[in-house]
């Protein structure tokens, strides 16, 4: 699982890379929390999901965190690009209420 | 009918091994993206079950996947033989979790009831747990026929 990331003005990208599961996770959760860190004082932060070929519940639960540590800071959270399967879980689990699809 | 069966050490990496060796047994079926999709998933939450909870992240238990394909059935079988489950109804409640400081959004089971067209499972505290799960590509060869 790779990340990159860029910061335009008030927003601050997160760009996921790879299949998001359980084994993988660890691979991006410190490093999302310190981009999260270094650009607290952002608006929002936008994870683009185009890279993410597969996603099983885990990678909800890595979202959920990230949104709360963002809640912290005062900052949004918004979801890019989800491809068909994540869409689908994102949906059935309500994610988009708490990280609006954009 | 056609079957499989692979024994696996409950190490996370082989979520993606399990998934996609399902997938790929699963092709003669002709399945769109999407049921493919679908069982992925399913199979990756019932793995990461039993490396999570069943063996509590132990990475020396044995996971069992038997796969069968009946007509357009594919049923898919997995075991653990670790801790169990002691109230398997409360287990099955939407975003109900066992582990709430683990980032755990409890929706495991609800992905696998919703994308599989059969699902249960029976568990046993101290003994293991076995999710039993099925899908039915036929309704779609049916309605691609008429």
């Amino acid at each position: 699982m790779k990340m990159q990331s860029c910061r335009q003005g008030e927003s601050l990208y997160i760009y996921l890379d790879g299949e998001l599961d359980e084994h993988s996770v660890s691979d991006v959760r410190s490093g999302a929390d310190r981009l999260i860190d270094e650009h607290a004082g952002a608006s929002r932060a936008i994870f683009n999901l185009a890279g993410v070929r597969f996603m099983d519940s885990t990678g909800i639960g890595f979202l959920i965190g990230r949104y709360k540590k963002l809640q912290k800071y005062g900052m949004g959270m918004y979801l890019e690009n989800p491809n068909a399967g994540a869409d689908k879980i994102l949906e059935l689990s309500g994610v988009y209420t708490l990280m609006p699809k954009i | 009918m056609n079957q499989m069966i692979l024994k696996f050490l409950s190490r996370s990496e082989n979520e993606n091994f399990a998934r996609n060796a399902v997938a790929a047994f699963a092709l003669s079926l002709n399945p769109t993206l999407s049921e493919l999709s679908d069982v992925k998933t399913a199979v990756s939450e019932a793995v990461t079950n039993c490396i999570v909870h069943g063996y509590n992240g132990r990475e020396e238990g044995w996971i069992t996947l038997e796969c069968t394909v009946d007509g357009t059935q594919l049923h898919i079988r997995i075991s653990d033989s670790g801790k169990g489950i002691g109230d398997v109804e409360r287990a099955l409640t939407p975003f109900y979790t066992t582990l709430e400081d683990e980032e755990r959004s409890g929706m495991g089971f609800t992905i696998m009831q919703t994308f599989m067209t059969d699902f249960s499972v029976q568990s046993e505290e101290g003994v293991g747990t076995t999710v039993i799960m099925s899908k039915d590509f036929g309704a779609r060869a049916e309605a691609n026929a008429q």
